[in-house]
């Protein structure tokens, strides 16, 4: 008898599907509402704390009161330098895997050391930046704790993220577009500088949009190399220590006596925002982008 | 044959070969779409090729401009040499390349301005100056039939022309190339019957300029235009000849005269 | 006609050259990915090797709950409790993340439509978003009293407090990845059930969802190795206490959050110091392995 042809139940089945399509349905939900209920909270407890002293000046007694100026700089400085080496080297592996590299072992266990460079836990990723960027024993640079120790760490982590939005990118350039250059006598490069990198751009500036955001959330891998608890200074140069906004949610919220209830959530407000917005710019511009068709 | 140190202006006086293809094999992969293919063609004619489907027909003029570079899949054997040198030990094969022009049946306009799309090869060349990039940009569009459709949108996207107006965009971006070989291969499919009389008579002009190969479907095309035929059938050349014999019966094999009956194919 | 010369046929000229130069640079960008794994793992080995090869017992290092470094007499470098700390926390996000990241990959792939998948797919990829530091802190002051309330414990900061705030994380990726799975199912198989009766329950049940198993065994492992390696949340969310858990109302400690927690604080050279990098050799280790399996399953070749 046929797997299905259980006609006397059919009636049955018609009411199984009800439910379950319910039952996903609240699953879903339930996946989504803890979540809106835990934003909602930070809201109301931390909205309060929220004005533009906060944004703009730096922590007082011991950290207990004033605002968090110096933790938004120095992320900002991070998350820059992070960028400035992340995307370059991101963006030339995307070509590469995308425009030159052939189906072969070779670029299988490219795609497996991206894949696993996403994969290594945060904090084994500050360790290495410890022991290759802070510390100068061995084959390690040297900088000391610095922005630049954290961002080289920072940029590494994140770097899977740019290859893998850039390569999508490239990918939905056709490949009729590449034939027609090379018929012409276009090389590779003239190619990819004329015609697919130029209709790509959208697609890798989402991906940078979205490095950005995950790179200012980052606790761990500059923690131990070049963001501290408090400094008075804000940061001269990459050389120098400073605060950033995700370490500061830390501390405030474990590492300082005495301080007010609503100031922790304060900072958590603004972070989460902060990375949020930035995501949703993301998507807004993704969604724009398939609507603007070029072919 | 050697390579000719003469300039151009004699080589236009003495007739020589455009090309001269020895023992060509193409196959991908280890099957076989083209062997033993043995032919040459003159300077300033219309080379018609004819035949069936998968007769090997595309393959022949990918190995002609050395796309099997970029296509680790296809393999080619054999001698090609294009006005005397050597192509299959090249150096540079962009510069090849770019004195070949080849249309292919699909239809792609790039994604930039219809000007772009045809002022990208004499970009590529080296020409920056505005008025003569003007000037190609309008004469190459004019011999595709395609300028007084664009003249007052030349800013619009090329890749969103209609599939006719594209195929003659592209072949105005071959054009635009100033090649000594121009390559068709059923450049007609995307194209209406009116816009390929005009191309047609197009290419008769073009033959003072350069050489033409002219891979066509439609027997009566090759016949209106090439001035010798080729007859390609499951992956050989069956035989080569003055067209005016071929069509009257004069052939050397039967196929060949059974194919322009349209007994098969 | 051409005006090139016949004797600068087929010379290299800048384009060509300038042609070779991108190919060699990103040649470079390209292997970049795996000359970082690897230095990642020569540069944390090279500051652990001093502990392993001369203070480690293999034996009490895998085998002892004891993780006492700062014993100044007899320090002990167990790591068995903080493996107990992470393993528990893993383990029960997962019981909490994968039944509802699979309800929840259902439902948008083939039940939600148009508007609202797209709503879905909007919010889920928002919940991704939110940074680890920042769920550690909601498992700090959101949870932690919430646990203590309705659970009427006296402390809030356990396993089970670290278990739902992971789970919580690692759903809306797992459920990315388990939509694609799904996705990936051909539309025949569906149409097929369906052409011999089957009811939407049926076809989900019955044909989507095995022939998706390889892709759903990668979201789960893939939510396995965010487990192991998430360290803030973790360090916030879970006390201090470095015991085996015997229930989920103990507080562990996670092997991340030790890193984390004890780094700061060691001189950098010592044994401590060293045994907290050879901790993330391990770490390094396994999450490898985890990511390796992940990506061959969904690849769908079976490992032996």
């Amino acid at each position: 008898m046929p797997m299905f042809a259980e006609t006397e139940l059919n009636v049955r089945n018609k009411k199984f599907q009800a439910l379950f399509r319910l039952l996903f349905m609240l699953m879903t939900g339930l996946l989504i509402l803890p979540v809106l209920i835990i934003l909602t909270t930070l809201i109301y407890k931390g909205g309060s704390v929220i004005s533009m002293d906060f944004l703009f000046t730096a922590p007082t007694d011991g950290m207990t009161a004033g605002g968090i100026f110096p933790a938004l700089i120095g992320t900002v400085w991070l998350v820059a330098v992070a960028l400035l080496v992340s995307v370059p080297v991101g963006i030339a592996a995307a070509i590469y895997l995308n425009e030159y590299a052939g189906e072969n072992w070779f670029t299988r266990l490219i795609n497996l050391a991206i894949i696993n460079l996403a994969g290594v836990p945060s904090i084994v990723h500050a360790l290495f930046g410890v022991g290759a960027f802070v510390s100068s024993v061995g084959f390690g640079f040297g900088f000391g704790t610095s922005i630049l120790a954290a961002s080289l760490t920072l940029a590494i982590m994140t770097l899977p993220v740019v290859i893998v939005a850039t390569r999508e990118s490239l990918r939905a350039v056709p490949m009729a577009f590449r034939e027609a250059c090379w018929n012409m006598g276009a090389t590779r490069w003239q190619t990819i500088r004329r015609v697919v990198l130029p209709n790509a751009v959208s697609g890798i500036l989402t991906g940078v949009i979205l490095e950005v955001s995950r790179t200012s959330g980052e606790t761990a891998p500059v923690m131990f190399t070049g963001a501290v608890f408090f400094t008075p200074f804000l940061p001269q140069g990459i050389f120098d220590q400073t605060m950033a906004l995700s370490l500061h949610l830390f501390v405030v919220s474990t590492q300082v006596p005495g301080v007010p209830e609503d100031l922790p959530y304060g900072v958590a407000l603004v972070l989460i925002a902060m990375v949020l917005i930035m995501n949703s710019v993301s998507i807004a511009f993704r969604m724009y982008l398939r609507g603007r068709k070029k072919w | 044959m050697v390579a000719d140190p003469a300039p151009t202006a004699a080589a236009a006086d003495t007739p020589h070969n455009t090309l001269e293809v020895r023992n060509l094999s193409i196959s991908y992969g280890g099957e076989v779409a083209l062997g033993g293919v043995s032919l040459d063609v003159r300077q300033h004619e219309i080379f018609g090729v004819i035949g069936p489907a998968n007769a090997g027909k595309t393959s022949f003029l990918k190995a002609l401009n050395r796309m099997d570079v970029f296509n680790s899949g296809m393999h080619v054997e054999g001698d090609i040499h294009f006005n005397g040198h050597d192509i299959r030990r090249l150096k540079n094969i962009y510069a090849l390349r770019s004195r070949i022009g080849v249309v292919f049946p699909l239809p792609v306009g790039l994604p930039m301005t219809v000007y772009e799309n045809v002022a990208l090869a004499p970009r590529l060349r080296g020409v920056r100056d505005k008025t003569e990039l003007d000037i190609i940009v309008e004469r190459c569009l004019q011999r595709a039939a395609l300028w007084d459709e664009v003249k007052d949108r030349l800013n619009s996207l090329g890749s969103l022309l209609s599939g006719g107006q594209q195929q003659r965009l592209t072949i105005a971006r071959a054009l635009s190339q100033e090649p000594e070989l121009l390559m068709l291969d059923e450049f007609s499919i995307a194209v209406d019957p009116v816009t390929t009389m005009r191309i047609e008579d197009v290419l008769k002009e073009l033959r003072q300029e350069m050489t033409i190969v002219l891979v066509t479907n439609l027997v009566q095309q090759a016949r209106r235009l090439a001035d010798r035929t080729a007859f390609f059938l499951e992956g050989s050349c069956v035989e080569v000849g003055e067209t005016e014999d071929l069509f009257s019966g004069d052939v050397k094999d039967q196929r060949t005269r059974d194919y322009i009956e349209g007994k098969f194919g | 006609m051409n005006p090139k010369a016949t004797s600068d046929f087929d010379r290299r000229n800048l384009d060509w050259y300038l042609d070779k130069l991108v190919q060699v640079l990103v040649f470079i960008g390209g292997i970049s990915a795996i000359v970082f794994i690897i230095f990642i793992f020569l540069f944390i080995t090279k500051e652990g090797i001093g502990f392993i090869l001369h203070t480690m017992d293999v034996k009490e290092f895998f085998l002892s709950p004891y993780w006492e470094p700062s014993d100044e007499d007899a320090p002990e470098y167990g790591i068995l409790a903080l493996v107990a700390g992470t393993a528990s926390v893993t383990g029960l996000a997962l019981l909490v993340a994968i039944p509802f990241s699979l309800g929840a990959a259902i439902y948008v792939g083939e039940f939600a439509t148009g508007k609202t998948r797209e709503f879905m797919k909007v919010l889920v990829e928002l919940l991704a978003a939110i940074p680890s530091v920042v769920w550690g802190f909601i498992g700090l002051t959101i949870m932690n009293p919430l646990i203590i309330e309705v659970f009427d414990v006296p402390v809030g900061l356990t396993v089970l407090n670290a278990g739902l705030i992971l789970g919580l994380m690692t759903a809306p990726i797992m459920t990315s990845i388990a939509e694609d799975a799904l996705k990936a199912v051909p539309d025949r198989y569906r149409e097929a059930a369906e052409a011999m009766g089957a009811t939407r329950w049926q076809v989900i049940f019955k044909v989507v969802l095995p022939a998706a198993k390889n892709g759903l065994l990668g979201a789960v492992l893939l939510g396995v190795g965010r487990g192991f390696g998430e360290t803030m949340a973790v360090l916030m969310a879970t006390g201090h206490a470095v015991n085996i858990p015997t229930s989920i109302f103990d507080s562990v400690r996670a092997l991340t959050a030790t890193i984390a927690a004890e780094l700061g604080e060691t001189a950098v050279g010592s044994d401590h110091y060293q045994a907290l990098f050879t901790i993330g050799i391990f770490l390094f280790i396994i999450t490898f392995i985890i990511n390796l399996t992940a990506d061959l399953v969904v690849r769908g070749v079976r490992r032996g």
